[in-house]
């Protein structure tokens, strides 16, 4: 039967749109370094070239139907490939700093299975302890952690954070490859009908974070949204999107463990996942008196 | 001529009847048993919250006093189902105020629930004794001090592992002075500390108090006070289970347990530390229930408790209980009925405990009345399998996790097919099955032939075609819910098994390859059922019909299709829906 199966990532892209993603991933990464403030970007933003391929990022990596962002992809020291459908979305891959897994066409079967990351005919991930899999060409620095899937063990998410607050208080070191795998946090958007979620654990850095949540709520801010009708983009084009979400109308915030609410990008990244609480996208005037700075960045920019 | 019973005595007759199958089948025996069962029917259960609108249940039962909805389907538990979806009491709620002034109790699973819902449910009824949410989100503590300062007869406040904005712990004290009639209190989900004293205080003023399950925040050090205001409890569940080590407390903690002679159901156990655990081992042998699950206890400790809890009906426990454990287990609880067995660290790919099929394996050889299994693990095999099957042929749930998504047999590295097929072979009365593995469309064929009884089902990455989900769909006489992820089912057997969805209770294929052509036809073909589409995805409109939706939610209904929808959520096949 055939599978035309179109990919797409956990917070809802389809690769049909995967390289326009892929150029607005490398707007952003220009923007960040120029001017960190009063977009969903952030001020400290790490250096978008990350080197090498970390057990963090792998994490992103998902055989399956949970994906996270990365740009990964620039000069690692490991090249994701991925044997997928068609050849656009290898090129988008490497041009661009998103990747998703795809669904691999198994010759010897005829049917669909995912790319061999977690599951391949050889079976039996747990001998072989420094590997993800035999199959994989990713390289898995840490052989502790695994790869998440959503929604994978079916775990509920109550017994999932209170494991995860269990594991953070036994271990003395942060190590980041050994948390529990699941850290879901509320994220709002002023003006939208609803919230969502999302899980910090997935990224692994401010760049990932507000990529992501840029492309969740681009549908609202769009600001077509009615109660029955979807957004419509038509017209819309991309330097209209850009204007809106990294101008200064929003600004990213959170409530940390204490209930104050801070800047996003303050802290260092390990650190704002651990107290992280909740999210809030607000209007930047909202945002006096939230932080000093911000304010005085807006006068900056105008 | 023909005599007939006088209304009161067939009306007391049916009030013996309980279950819904005998009342539904009761009302439709003829126009005056119809009449008569209406009137007198109390309890309503609905499945699925969009199956049936309130309207047409309070026209039909005037005076009923429980209500109890379910909303959104059961893998939003697992994040499945996004945020936004639906499930919302308070257009129930609403309705229900209206028509049953007289209510008594209303339980709620998987549904959002506002502050403003709490709050007309606390003005609403006079004589409301009843509140159960379970799973529930979209509330804060402010909504429960509504419940707690207008409920005057409340009886019943639970709370399980719902999301709860934790404004404050004030809550608690809104109950008045003079509320004495609390008899279970669940609040083991709260995050915030509530007041000591208020609590000590609605304790102390609740002589009926059977279940109290406290939350972490509640320390150790308070819990013997409580302990010795309620020794009628019968079912009990920590807070914090950790303090520093001090004989007082030690010893306080052993005598307030030995005074509770009713407690036959022990939970809570947060961040425990062992030295403490001995506290409670007077009362092993006469708990039924024991919810080790969150109770980071390593195997000798679990063992040293499992052993001396001969009565034991029903175990939660983490995997650190090993099979050493379980086999004690196997050998000293020969009650045993249920035996759930969660992963203390799923997402770590090696094995961080020696857990293995072994250990359910010696549960279902030592424990006779074995019924219910919820394991996770790591390995599995087709003959570990099998002798599970022929040794508990009484099982009625199995549900099985191996953390690795497509994990053959280990031992073979064969699919798992022959295992489970085994299981619903020799388990003849199994109602609920969760399968996971390496698993073919050979399995569906044993179990479309074999599972007769079974209500419902989750699959996940299995089965190689089309063929896997006929099987089920065509072979399970009773299926009500069906759940799959990740599998390569299509549209041929959906389209080809339709009236059959019209029997369940919903379907829902997230990540599979049903398309979005096929839900459309199907949606037009069925009117009966609700076809929805969730799909996240920008430019919905412009993906072809022949490619696969993102998630999709099958429903029977007699409310028609719904119109509380978000934008990603789209009921295909019906004539004012945008995507046609």
């Amino acid at each position: 039967m055939s599978m035309s199966i179109e990919e797409h990532d956990y917070i809802g892209l389809s690769e049909a749109n995967m390289e326009k993603k892929a150029s607005d991933i490398t707007i952003n990464k220009d923007l960040n370094l120029k001017a960190t403030e009063l977009r969903l970007g952030l001020p400290g933003s790490e250096s978008p070239g990350r080197a090498a391929v970390n057990g963090v990022a792998i994490k992103n990596l998902v055989a399956g139907a949970k994906r996270g962002f990365s740009d990964t992809i620039n000069g690692g020291s490991g090249k994701w490939v991925f044997a997928n459908n068609g050849g656009s979305e290898v090129d988008s891959v490497k041009n661009g700093g998103l990747f998703c897994c795809s669904k691999v066409e198994n010759k010897n079967s005829g049917s669909v299975k995912e790319t061999a990351v977690l599951a391949s005919p050889k079976p039996v991930l747990l001998e072989n302890k420094s590997q993800v899999s035999a199959n994989s060409n990713l390289q898995a620095s840490s052989p502790a952690s695994k790869q998440q899937v959503i929604g994978w063990p079916p775990i509920r998410s109550f017994r999932k954070n209170t494991m995860a607050v269990n594991q953070t208080k036994n271990e003395q070191d942060t190590d980041p490859k050994l948390r529990s795998g699941c850290l879901y946090v509320k994220v709002s958007m002023d003006g939208a009908p609803y919230l969502r979620k999302v899980d910090l654990e997935v990224y692994s850095s401010y760049l990932d974070l507000s990529t992501a949540l840029e492309k969740m709520f681009s549908c609202f801010t769009i600001g077509q949204y009615g109660s029955h009708g979807a957004p419509t983009r038509e017209g819309l084009s991309e330097s209209r999107l850009m204007d809106l979400l990294h101008g200064s109308e929003y600004v990213l915030t959170y409530e940390d463990k204490d209930g104050d609410w801070m800047l996003v990008g303050d802290v260092p990244w390990d650190m704002f996942i651990g107290s992280c609480k909740r999210m809030r996208i607000m209007k930047s005037s909202d945002a006096i008196g939230l932080a000093p700075r911000a304010m005085e960045k807006c006068r900056n920019r105008t | 001529m023909a005599y007939s019973f006088p209304e009161e005595v067939l009306e007391h007759v049916f009030s013996f009847l309980s279950s819904e199958k005998d009342r539904n089948a009761v009302s439709l025996v003829c126009k005056s048993w119809y009449e008569m069962e209406r009137w007198c029917r109390r309890r309503i259960f609905v499945g699925n919250c969009y199956a049936v609108n309130p309207k047409i249940m309070i026209r039909r039962f005037p005076e009923v006093k429980s209500v109890e909805l379910k909303g959104k389907p059961h893998f939003a538990d697992f994040n499945l189902v996004p945020e936004g979806w639906g499930g919302y009491a308070y257009p129930w709620i609403v309705e229900i105020a209206r028509g049953y002034p007289w209510l008594e109790e209303i339980r709620l699973k998987r549904m959002v629930v506002t502050d403003e819902s709490l709050e007309l449910i606390s003005k609403s009824f006079k004589n409301f004794k009843v509140l159960v949410l379970s799973s529930c989100e979209g509330f804060s503590t402010d909504g429960l001090a509504a419940i707690a300062a207008n409920c005057r007869n409340l009886r019943v406040l639970e709370l399980r592992e719902c999301e709860v904005e934790d404004l404050s712990g004030h809550w608690l004290s809104h109950f008045p002075d003079s509320f004495t009639s609390l008899e279970s209190l669940n609040m083991g989900c709260l995050n915030s500390e509530v007041s000591f004293s208020a609590l000590e205080r609605l304790v102390a003023r609740s002589p009926n108090l059977k279940t109290l399950r406290l939350n972490r925040a509640v320390p150790l050090e308070k819990l013997p006070t409580l302990l010795q205001l309620a020794p009628q409890l019968v079912e009990l569940g920590t807070g914090s289970y950790s303090a520093e080590i001090r004989s007082d407390l030690c010893s306080s903690l052993l005598e307030a347990f030995s005074r509770c002679k009713n407690l036959k159901g022990l939970s809570g156990f947060w961040d425990v530390v062992p030295a403490y655990l001995p506290a409670f081992y007077s009362m092993c042998p006469r708990l039924t229930f024991l919810n080790l699950s969150y109770a980071t206890t390593q195997s000798p400790d679990l063992t040293k408790i499992v052993s001396q809890c001969h009565n034991l009906q029903r175990l939660w426990v983490l995997d650190y209980i090993e099979d050493t454990g379980l086999n004690a287990l196997s050998m000293s609880c020969k009650d045993l009925q249920e035996l759930r067995v969660f992963p203390s660290d799923p997402f770590v790919a090696d094995a961080n405990v020696l857990l293995t099929e072994q250990g359910l394996v010696s549960v279902s050889e030592g424990c006779p009345k074995l019924q219910s299994v919820l394991y996770f693990c790591r390995q599995f095999s087709n003959s570990a399998l099998t002798t599970i099957a022929k040794n508990r042929p009484n099982l009625t749930t199995f549900r099985l996790c191996i953390l690795e998504p497509r994990a053959p047999d280990y031992l073979t590295f064969e699919p798992l097919d022959s295992g489970f097929g085994s299981i619903v072979q020799h388990c003849k009365n199994l109602r609920r099955l969760s399968l996971s593995g390496l698993l073919t469309d050979r399995v569906f064929q044993h179990i479309g032939t074999h599972a007769k009884k079974l209500d419902m089902l989750s699959i996940a990455f299995a089965g190689d075609s089309d063929l896997g989900l006929h099987y089920v769909l065509s072979g399970c006489e009773s299926l009500r819910k069906l759940e799959i992820r990740d599998c390569p089912f299509g549209d041929k057997a959906l389209l080809a098994n339709a009236d059959k969805l019209e029997t369940m209770r919903s379907l829902w294929m997230s990540s599979c390859a049903v398309s979005f052509g096929a839900c459309k036809v199907l949606g037009q073909k069925m009117p009966g059922l609700n076809v929805e589409v969730i799909d996240e995805r920008e430019n919905l409109d412009s993906i072809p019909h022949n490619s696969p939706v993102e998630k999709l939610y099958i429903y029977r209904t007699v409310a028609g299709e719904r119109f509380d929808m978000p934008h990603f959520v789209r009921t295909m096949g019906k004539d004012n829906r945008r995507f046609k």
